[in-house]
């Protein structure tokens, strides 16, 4: 049994808020963002938050820094856009490599500086592996279901070098979340895979979906425990749903994921429903007050932020998550 | 207990997950090309919409899963089952379900597997290629995570006893689990369901060993399942679906008790277990239980008596004429009317600018109509050759207006060169597959009969034609059409190659007659596949996969033909001699025959052997299939065997009135004595001094059980010392064939010209049956009392046998030498014999009749080395001509 595992066992591990919520509080603007590297790079890179990585790597460390300092065992990298498929909007699909060996390691320093000041709580770097910007089965063109902007074989060359990069730079685990098309998540499970395989090493993995609205699905239609067994088939080291939803909404999913695996179960809900201006409002107080309720009923052995999510409400989890055991798990 | 139990689990947007204790799970079936013809024309056609909406009504059907099959040789299967699936993942109601991807190729099943969220089953791996292919394709299907069918198939072949299922799940269950990590519960076994009731021994247990294998793999392989094709199980009893589904109902119904909890099933051919009849029920059970020796037997007669009976409905209505023109051109052609086709060709003529446009518009629109029925199954064979006539007397009252015109030539799909090859006279089949790829719209150059392989070779090149169609029935045309292959490679042709005819098989072309030739072979059997195979053949683009797909094909089949061949054991001719069938001559001396010597019948009178007509076979000419007089009334093709009967009786009776076919006869009874190394010697009277011939017999060899004896012809006739007698015949009734089909054919007609052929072929055998019992009652008169009827007699249940040469119990043509001497058939008859000894005209029969009432017919099997060497000098030829005519019974 691996360090986190172990831990697992023994009580809630905190995952970290958002980073593009942080981030837009810098108010980067073109040229922060292209930095001296990227001055004349020909289409506009505002908005590409992966790129901060290596152009504003200080902020990106700061970021990672107030998360584990208020608590969080795990940080993601930032890296959610971090495919040569996302990446192609900004003509930088050759930079896929650099941009994730960076932010890796620029948040495995950070996270081995707070271990080393306390040994006696490890923090560990989770790799995000986004979705992409598109969908293997689903068509983004209403009159030609049949056609496919992204194929599998397509998809799976740019998450292996994204997952190959992100081992590289020194992330503990592989997290593959915001899942909205189960099939763009299978194929980033058989690149990861296929890295294992070739590297001969365990590589902890963490599997997000989404459930975009009240109907309970995915956007790409599955329920919940059909996206349950479709992402079963890789030795997992959680699964757990992300994004779309405020804490309240994404309860029932939550719980009937947990009922149906013997997995770990995480949970990144955001901090509640957008409002008319796409911000979003929710307190620190609002959410500990129903991630308490998670805790009650022991739904989650991972919990965490996703939109909208900042440190204090990372700080209120972690204090709420001292007064609760994790949610049971008999295997893995 | 969650999803994580060790349970299949399988999704599409919903889950289902498979317990132990769960019901049967239900696999739909109609998304399949390779089992479903109706699918498989949308997919060609390119009609995915359709397509889809017959997965949909399989889901809301109450299908669990669907299979989905692209396995076709004109379809691009990777694009088929890519495109299929997608179409399918915008569709919420069809992806509900998880899906199966059906196919033998392996890239097809990872296109599949690339395109769905969902978890699938693939269907299928098995160890047939070996271990590392089994690792290396299971591995890939974890990764994709996939739960996966594992057939009962391994590098020797499928398991076809309970032992070698056993064996081989067994193994791929310890592969998969121990070495590849593969979780259990995502295994599925299949292990073979195959026919019953075939009438062969070795298929009795083939349900009962499915059942026992289904518990052995529940009780033994942990978590692992079972399924199976249930349609298999009934092949024999295709066109009787009331037997068919009480049969599959009844299999299920064992089978899920053993353990079989997921299946593909057509839900419309199923019964309700309960509600079959008790008696039917019984001899189904009987069957698949194997529960007596004779169940087989019983049931197919049951079978007859369960045929559902076909509607009949009035055909004389003249309310079509009223429609638009073309509507009536496409309702001539379907129905075969010809009455009014020169009025509405002529009325078409007048509507266009050249006439070249009726051919290749209205009465093309028409044809493929046709063709689309004949495809589908919705029309048979009597009825295309009909609408090939209807066809072909428009064209030909369009002609001289296209020749006025020389406006051009109609164009053609392609040139079909069709040949009997030398030495065989045998033309139906041939004939019928040239009507039907005329109609569609093939040009055919038909050489006709005893074709030598130079004139076809040099016809093909002059004329440039697309393809050979090879056609024979006797079995030295199988060595014609090698020798054709053979030579085709030497002059360098890549003319794709047909081959078909009644002793053609797949097994022959692809081990035989493939490896002489570098470019195609295709074995074709029925009309109908002709056209397919003549279709792909010609397709420009993607010709080229499907004649590599069939050189494959061919060479997988001779490679798992090599590993299945059993090696029989043999005993020698010594001991074979030994062990001969024993006759007590003591106690029953042999009838003496009423009147020795040769008899002939110059003017047989036909009427008298109508009676004794067996129209079981004249069906199956035309490819209908069931036994005469049940045919009549069968559903799918009753009605269709009515009105090919009806126009045959019509026939028959103008051939009759009008004597336009002649039928004679010679026979001869002699003195004869078996010699101890099995000849039969013919003396010219009682005094035995004088052998005028000799027949030559061949005695079986392959190992029997130790009570069986080794059977020779000549064990049927008495040695020295025992008078005893033996009768030789020739009977023909093909005088006058010839030359009323091709008067028919003159007239554009087809149908009638193979009618004709079917006809006389129908009345030699007719006569061959009339004069054996003439023999019986009259010139040998050994059995005087005798009193049969028509289906008796077909049953053979007569006194002594009347075996010919080129059948099993005499596979030796050069007989015929001896007989055509004895008799002097050609002389007295005009009956001669081409070089490969098939007999001219082609509906004549010959053979020998033994009067024993031991007597009976037999297969020789294969021979071994020391009786060809005897037989050698037996027969006074060389050992390379033995061989040659002897070689499919030799064992090598």
């Amino acid at each position: 049994m691996n360090k986190l595992q172990q831990i697992l066992q023994e009580r809630i591990l905190i995952l970290d808020g958002a980073m593009g919520t942080m981030l837009q509080a810098y108010k980067f603007d073109e040229a922060d963002f292209r930095g001296l590297r990227f001055k004349d790079h020909p289409v506009p890179l505002q908005g590409n938050n992966d790129l901060l990585s290596l152009t504003q790597p200080q902020a990106i460390a700061d970021i990672h820094r107030k998360y584990l300092e208020v608590g969080a065992d795990i940080i993601e990298t930032n890296t959610f856009s971090g495919t040569t498929i996302a990446m192609a909007d900004y003509q930088m699909e050759d930079l896929v490599y650099e941009l994730n060996f960076e932010s890796a390691r620029i948040a495995k320093r950070v996270a081995d500086e707070f271990t080393q000041q306390n040994p006696d709580k490890s923090r560990f770097v989770a790799g995000s592996i986004g979705p992409t910007n598109k969908t293997a089965s689903m068509s983004p063109d209403v009159n030609d279901p049949g056609y496919r902007a992204v194929t599998f074989d397509e998809l799976v060359v740019a998450y292996r070098q994204q997952a190959e990069a992100l081992l590289d730079g020194g992330a503990d685990i592989l997290l593959v979340e915001t899942i909205f098309d189960t099939l763009n998540a299978k194929a980033a499970l058989y690149a990861i895979d296929q890295v294992r395989e070739a590297r001969d090493i365990e590589i902890p993995i963490m599997v997000s979906g989404t459930i975009t609205d009240a109907s309970g699905r995915t956007l790409s239609g599955q329920t919940v425990e059909a996206f349950l067994i479709s992402v079963s088939h890789i030795p997992l080291l959680s699964v757990g749903f992300n994004c779309a939803l405020g804490a309240d909404q994404l309860k029932p999913y939550i719980q009937r994921l947990g009922a149906q695996t013997d997995h770990y179960v995480s949970a990144h809900p955001n901090a509640g429903l957008p409002n008319a201006f796409g911000e979003y409002d929710q307190t620190p107080e609002e959410m500990e007050t129903l991630i308490e309720e998670y805790l009650q009923d022991r739904l989650v052995n991972i919990v965490g932020g996703c939109c909208g999510t900042g440190p204090e409400h990372i700080a209120r989890l972690v204090r709420l998550t001292q007064k609760h055991s994790p949610r049971a798990c008999s295997t893995v | 207990m969650n999803l994580s139990a060790k349970h299949l689990t399988l999704s599409g947007l919903e889950p289902l997950v498979i317990k132990p204790d769960s019901v049967f799970v239900n696999v739909g079936e109609r998304t399949n090309v390779t089992g479903s013809r109706k699918f498989l024309r949308l997919i060609e056609n390119d009609d995915y919409e359709t397509a889809l909406e017959i997965a949909r009504e399989q889901v809301t059907g109450g299908a669990q899963i669907i299979d989905i099959n692209m396995d076709e040789g004109m379809i691009d299967g990777v694009a088929a089952m890519t495109r299929f699936l997608n179409l399918i993942q915008s569709e919420p109601d069809i992806a509900r379900v998880p899906i199966m991807i059906d196919s033998s190729k392996w890239e097809i099943i990872e296109a599949g597997l690339k395109v769905v969220q969902g978890k699938c089953v693939v269907n299928s791996i098995s160890l047939k290629e070996g271990e590392d292919v089994f690792v290396s394709q299971a591995k890939t299907i974890r990764r994709f995570g996939a739960a996966v069918i594992v057939m009962a198939f391994d590098e020797n072949g499928q398991a076809d006893t309970l032992d070698r299922r056993i064996e081989i799940c067994e193994r791929s269950y310890r592969i998969l689990v121990d070495e590849v990590g593969f979780p259990a519960q995502d295994i599925i076994f299949d292990p073979n369901i195959f026919p019953v009731a075939t009438g062969m021994d070795e298929h009795r247990t083939n349900a009962l060993d499915f059942f026992k294998t289904a518990e052995w793999i529940r009780s033994n392989l942990l978590h692992a399942h079972v399924s199976g094709g249930v349609s298999n199980v009934s092949f024999s009893f295709r066109g009787n679906n009331t037997v068919r589904e009480a049969m599959h109902s009844a299999f299920l119904y064992h089978a899920i008790r053993h353990g079989m909890n997921m299946g593909i099933v057509n839900p419309t051919m199923l019964e309700v277990y309960d509600d079959i009849p008790k008696d039917l029920l019984e001899h189904v059970e009987d069957v698949l239980l194997d529960r007596r020796e004779d169940a087989t037997e019983r049931l197919l007669d049951f079978a007859e008596q369960v045929k559902g009976s076909a509607k009949t409905k009035s055909v004389n209505d003249l309310a079509w004429r009223e429609n638009a023109l073309q509507d009536r051109i496409t309702h001539a052609l379907v129905r075969g009317i010809d009455a009014f086709v020169e009025v509405d060709v002529e009325e078409a003529r007048q509507s266009v600018s050249a006439p070249i446009q009726v051919i290749e518009g209205h009465l093309m629109n028409g044809m493929n109509v046709v063709g689309d029925l004949f495809g589908s199954g919705k029309m048979f064979l009597p009825q295309v050759v009909k609408s090939a006539r209807v066809m072909k007397k428009a064209v030909a009252y369009l002609l001289p207006y296209i020749e006025a015109e020389k406006d051009g030539k109609q164009e053609f799909a392609g040139k079909i060169l069709l040949a009997t090859v030398k030495g065989d006279v045998h033309d139906i089949g041939k004939n019928i597959v040239g009507v039907v790829l005329g109609c569609n719209n093939y040009e055919i150059i038909d050489l006709g009969v005893m074709v030598p392989p130079e004139k076809i070779i040099q016809t093909a090149l002059d004329k440039q034609v697309d393809i050979i169609g090879l056609s024979g029935l006797i079995t030295p045309s199988l060595d014609e059409m090698v020798f054709l292959a053979k030579e085709l490679e030497r002059t360098n042709s890549d003319i794709p190659l047909l081959i078909g005819g009644a002793t053609t098989s797949r097994a022959h072309t692809a081990v035989k007659i493939d490896p002489q030739y570098a470019h195609t072979v295709v074995h074709v059997n029925d009309a109908s596949r002709a056209v397919n195979v003549v279709g792909s053949l010609l397709q420009q683009d993607q010709n080229k996969t499907y004649k590599e797909q069939i050189k494959t094909d061919y060479e997988n089949f001779r490679v798992g033909f090599e590993k299945r061949k059993i090696s029989k054991e043999y005993v020698s001719l010594h001991t074979a001699r030994e062990n001969k069938f024993v006759i007590d001559w003591q106690t029953h001396p042999a009838v003496v025959p009423e009147q020795l010597g040769i008899q002939q019948i110059d003017h047989q009178d036909l009427s008298v052997l109508v009676d004794f007509i067996d129209w079981t076979p004249f069906f199956r000419s035309w490819d209908l299939h069931g036994r005469y007089p049940q045919i009549l009334e069968d559903k799918v093709v009753g009605q269709e065997a009515q009105s090919l009967f009806e126009d045959a009786q019509s026939l028959l009776k103008q051939i009759i009135d009008d004597q336009w076919l002649q039928a004679k006869a010679v026979f001869g009874l002699f003195p004869a004595n078996a010699t101890a190394t099995d000849d039969i010697e013919v003396y010219d009277d009682e005094s035995r001094q004088n052998p005028i011939a000799c027949f030559v017999t061949l005695r079986q060899q392959a190992k029997r059980a130790s009570d069986k004896p080794y059977h020779a012809l000549s064990d049927f006739v008495a040695p020295h010392g025992f008078p005893d007698y033996i009768g030789a015949f020739c009977v023909t009734a093909g005088f006058g064939t010839k030359a009323l089909a091709e008067e028919f054919e003159a007239q554009n007609d087809d149908y009638n010209s193979i009618m004709v052929k079917a006809l006389a072929d129908r009345l030699a055998e007719a006569y061959a049956e009339y004069l054996h019992r003439e023999i019986r009652i009259r010139h040998w008169g050994y059995a005087p009392n005798e009193d049969l009827n028509n289906e008796a007699l077909i049953k053979e249940a007569y006194k002594g046998i009347r075996p010919a040469p080129g059948y099993p119990a005499c596979p030796d043509h050069l007989e015929k030498n001896v007989i055509w001497s004895l008799l002097q058939v050609e002389e007295r008859i005009g009956v001669s014999l081409t070089e490969s000894l098939a007999m001219w005209p082609a509906a004549s029969i010959s053979g020998y009749y033994f009067a024993r009432p031991e007597a009976r017919y037999f297969g020789l099997g294969k021979i071994e080395k020391d009786q060809l060497q005897e037989y050698t000098q037996r027969r006074k030829i060389t050992l390379e001509q033995a061989t040659q005519w002897l070689h499919p019974n030799l064992n090598d």
